[in-house]
């Protein structure tokens, strides 16, 4: 099956359409990080500390909102990530100020101090094993400790209680993400001798610390400039590539498009007031090279029609080759902004961020290879021949075909 | 013609069962369980999916340089004392610059002396320079100081790795961190004790010997107060432990001599030990045997002193010198526990730490997440795929076979190379899988649109597609290079995850060249070959 036969579109005559459609975009990004929502960066730059907590049931944020103010951390910021409800997550995050320099591991342990003193669940439960929050070292100790199954201090117990250990870890982080519903359902998962010590002395706090990630004031400025010189050291490779490939003003064009697909993919992330973290960065940079994959192609096609057909003005050349590859354009976008869908909609919270960028960025990034980067040649060339010069786009060096 | 694509299928064949075998090696058996265990043999998680910790440690370099000076200034000291010029006063003025020494009230009429002794005995590590009214200063040479921070960041590095070597996690990495100044990266997969993980790192474990010329004085104003409001250069307080000096004695402060009688390199072995009266838990250590001797010779001829044992700044223990020392000590009281005893005596024996250390950056990834985002980023791969492939199929009919042939060639290749390389797989890595699938494709589409071109034109089956794929080629080059240079870039400038996407996405996109333009080409000509000439290819 075909889905563009014979396109025959004036893409060129439409400039003025997709000149207000970019500026539209870019202008609202730049004014939402300008005066609106700034540009909301991830703990890997700002510096500070994120502790992202699981519980068993839907989390009450104002409890813990009031259990960590009166722990003294005051600037903690509680966020539900959006998602699946089932998932019953929870991300503290305590600015950099929050946390000194010195002192960077205080944040983190305060803010479990806080959850496991608010989440007790009564006073039986003193002194008991908390089930969702311990170690492996710790639970093979408690059960040696207790030997519920009487094998006394011997190697052999040792191994044996490893291997119990292991059961238990295996079924609540690898099966139940983290968090045992009772200690009931650990029946079969473990020996009988040890699932009766369990409902003795031990019980389920109904919250597990996911992850912790803790970055100091100096180390975010260091990532942050290092973004930015991977950024622009990007988009220079790109242009250097395509100079040295086809000629400098492809380069110029390309490169623009890039920059306009970067701003208005950043700005998205402003307008939505998502933090931009590493992962976005290497998601951005990615989409700068994937952009110059749609520029290219029609640059390419540009480049052997004007060999073929020298008497054609270049307008008429340019929207021959955006409708003759707009096939391929469309079929390779729409099949990677697939694949990146599926990433956005199945890979989970923790990727959100970078494949939300992908998503956004491949549908600007196809748009601007035909509304940005092949307009911008023939504005080049007219601007040429508006000042007299040879009005002929080269075409090219020769290509190597 | 046909012999060739034999020859062509049975390489691509090869290809395929090396890569096959780069994922997943031998495996055991081929029950569920073994295939995955031979699979993770193979293949690296990182942190972000096996869960663990990563830090990046700031070593505080300017300690070390400012021990180093420490025993410039006393040996200064000594040789002028040696050489008979008194009252001179070797001081370091400024606490934030420990690589400058100053030397002050040098009699006039030893200038020369002076002037020697330091340009023979001092030149060659300082800058030594005469100042107004009989003063000089040493600063520290740049090449001199660069070199003992860097020794102290390889010590430091040396330390850490024993010490996690004891905690028995597997496959750590500690090397140093190239974004940072005097940096450590330090990667523990599969660590979920924080805290105690963290003291082991930071603990500096500097066990040293120092003479007490004063004290014990219950704070420090009282101290300052009792030493005349002034401490000699050569000196410093510190406080004690609870029960350093008795039972009943409650953490003093002591005047102690500034260089020690012995150090931390001087620890030979330490070893948790009881002891034999109170059978209350300690820590004995033994000295190296020039430390021994040094020890014996300076406690033979101070008996009756009072010397400390001093950890970390912490005066632990202080005792009247009853007779000749060697090489053995304890460190006890203080309610130490057994644990600590334990960790102690591992932390002695791995050695000092050169300076201390502070954590600049910590993310760790408890072990439930990293299997949610293993098994969400497997769902996603899975979902993307099948879409893609079912797609293939759907618009290029027959030629959708083939795509989906050389998609999933290129997956195998991609995992076969990650497996070969030992490269790391990451979260963001099994993204750049997905990212070329959906990129790989690509070539596949750019070719068979060219072809269907070609055949519009009214060319012949053939000949469509040995031009589809000669006109195709040139641009599928330019497209790959433009992303390799994207992930390039990202691999040198991203840290852990982001490089694992960068390293899936190059290998990916190297492969498709192979999948995408040679494979899938051979599978056309198989195909051309068993139809008559002109007979139409289903594309």
């Amino acid at each position: 099956m075909e889905l563009f036969h014979d396109v025959n579109i004036d893409w060129l005559g439409k400039k003025w359409y997709f000149l207000g459609f970019s500026l539209i975009f870019s202008v609202a990004g730049l004014l939402s990080i300008l005066f609106w929502h700034g540009l909301p960066l991830d703990v890997d730059f700002r510096g500070g500390t994120v502790v992202r907590v699981k519980f068993a049931a839907q989390p009450d944020a104002d409890r813990i909102r009031s259990a960590i103010d009166k722990a003294g951390l005051r600037d903690a910021r509680i966020q539900q990530p959006y998602g699946p409800a089932a998932n019953n997550e929870v991300l503290i995050t305590l600015s950099r100020s929050a946390t000194s320099e010195a002192a960077i591991d205080q944040g983190r342990a305060a803010v479990v101090a806080t959850l496991a003193q608010n989440y007790t669940g009564g006073a039986q439960n003193q002194g008991k094993l908390d089930l969702d929050t311990v170690g492996r070292s710790a639970l093979t100790s408690w059960l040696q400790q207790d030997d519920p199954e009487h094998l006394g201090n011997t190697t052999d117990a040792e191994t044996r209680y490893q291997a119990q250990t292991n059961a238990v870890l295996h079924f609540r982080d690898d099966e139940h993400s983290g968090i045992i519903d009772s200690v009931d359902s650990l029946r079969g998962a473990v020996d009988p001798a040890v699932l009766t010590a369990f409902e003795q002395n031990a019980w389920l706090s109904g919250f597990s610390v996911r992850s912790v990630e803790i970055v100091g004031a100096q180390v975010g400025k260091v990532l942050q400039h290092q973004a930015e010189l991977a950024t622009l050291y990007s988009l220079a490779g790109m242009l250097v590539y395509l100079w040295f490939r086809f000629e400098l003003i492809y380069g110029v064009a390309a490169v623009v498009a890039c920059f306009h697909d970067t701003i208005i993919t950043v700005g998205a992330f402003s307008l939505s007031n998502q933090e931009i973290s590493l992962t976005v960065i290497a998601a951005i940079l990615t989409l700068i090279g994937y952009s110059m994959n749609d520029t290219i192609v029609v640059f390419d096609r540009i480049r052997e029609n004007l060999r073929l057909s020298r008497r054609e003005s270049l307008s008429v050349v340019v929207n021959r080759s955006i409708n003759q590859t707009l096939s391929r354009t469309v079929l390779t976008s729409g099949l990677t902004f697939l694949t990146v869908l599926s990433l956005f909609l199945f890979g989970g919270e923790v990727l959100r961020g970078f494949s939300f960028a992908l998503v956004v960025g491949i549908l600007i990034g196809t748009y601007s290879s035909i509304a940005v980067a092949a307009p911008m040649l023939v504005a080049y060339q007219d601007w040429r021949a508006s000042r007299g010069r040879a009005a002929t786009l080269p075409a090219a060096k020769k290509a190597r075909v | 013609m046909k012999t060739n694509i034999k020859t062509r299928l049975i390489g691509i064949i090869a290809v395929l069962v090396i890569f096959i075998f780069g994922i997943f090696g031998i495996p055991q058996g081929f029950s569920g369980a073994a295939v995955r265990q031979s699979l993770l043999n193979r293949i690296h998680l990182g942190l972000d999916l096996k869960g663990g910790m990563h830090l990046i440690l700031q070593v505080r370099v300017e300690e070390a340089i400012n021990a180093e000076t420490d025993t410039d200034v006393a040996g200064i000291q000594s040789d002028l004392q040696q050489n008979g010029v008194s009252g001179a006063m070797v001081t370091k003025p400024d606490p934030n610059r420990p690589d400058f020494i100053q030397i002050a009230g040098v009699p006039a009429d030893r200038t020369n002396d002076v002037r020697s002794l330091l340009e023979s005995r001092y030149s060659s590590r300082f800058d030594v320079a005469p100042g107004v009214g009989n003063t000089w200063t040493l600063t520290m040479k740049p090449t001199v100081e660069t070199e003992a921070k860097q020794r102290a960041l390889d010590q430091a590095i040396e330390v850490i790795t024993s010490r996690t070597n004891t905690l028995g996690v597997s496959e750590p990495i500690i090397e140093p961190y190239q974004l940072g100044s005097y940096q450590i990266l330090v990667e523990l997969p599969g660590v979920d004790d924080l805290g105690r993980v963290k003291d082991v790192i930071q603990s500096t474990a500097r066990l040293e010997a120092h003479e007490v010329t004063g004290g014990p004085w219950p704070d420090k104003q009282t101290a300052m107060q009792s030493v005349g409001g002034y401490l000699p250069p050569d000196s410093e307080l510190l406080q004690s432990v609870p029960g350093a000096a008795s039972e009943s004695s409650t953490g003093e402060w002591y005047e102690l001599k500034k260089i020690p009688i012995w150090g931390g390199t001087d620890i030979r072995d330490a070893q948790p030990g009881h002891n034999p009266n109170t059978n209350e838990p300690e820590v004995d250590f033994y000295l190296t045997s020039a430390a021994g001797d040094k020890f014996a010779q300076w406690t033979g001829a101070n008996i009756g002193k009072d010397m400390a044992i001093v950890l970390d700044n912490r005066v632990q223990e202080v005792a009247v010198i009853k007779g000749q020392i060697r090489d053995q000590g304890n460190i006890a009281g203080g309610g130490i526990t057994d644990q600590r005893v334990k960790d102690l005596s591992m932390l002695l024996r791995t050695g000092a730490l050169p300076a201390s250390i502070d954590f600049s950056q910590e993310t760790t990834v408890g072990p439930s997440l990293g299997a949610d985002s293993i098994h969400q980023g497997v769902v996603a791969s899975i979902v993307g795929m099948l879409t893609v492939m079912a797609f293939m199929l759907f618009y290029y009919r027959g030629a959708g076979i083939n795509a989906d042939l050389a998609l999933f060639l290129n997956l195998v290749i991609l995992l076969g190379f990650m497996g070969f390389t030992g490269a790391t797989l990451t979260l963001p890595g099994i993204a750049g899988v997905i990212l070329t699938i959906g990129m790989g494709v690509d070539s596949n589409v750019l070719i068979f649109e060219r072809i269907r071109e070609e055949l519009r034109a009214g060319k012949s089956p053939a000949a469509s597609v040995d031009q589809g794929f000669a006109h195709a080629w040139t641009t599928i080059v330019d497209t790959h290079v433009t992303t390799i240079v994207s992930a390039a870039i990202l691999f040198i400038f991203g840290t852990g995850p982001v490089k694992g996407f960068a390293v899936t996405l190059t290998f990916g996109l190297l492969a498709n060249l192979f999948t995408a333009v040679f494979v899938s080409r051979v599978i056309f000509d198989a195909n051309l070959s068993r139809k008559l000439h002109g007979e139409p290819i289903s594309i």
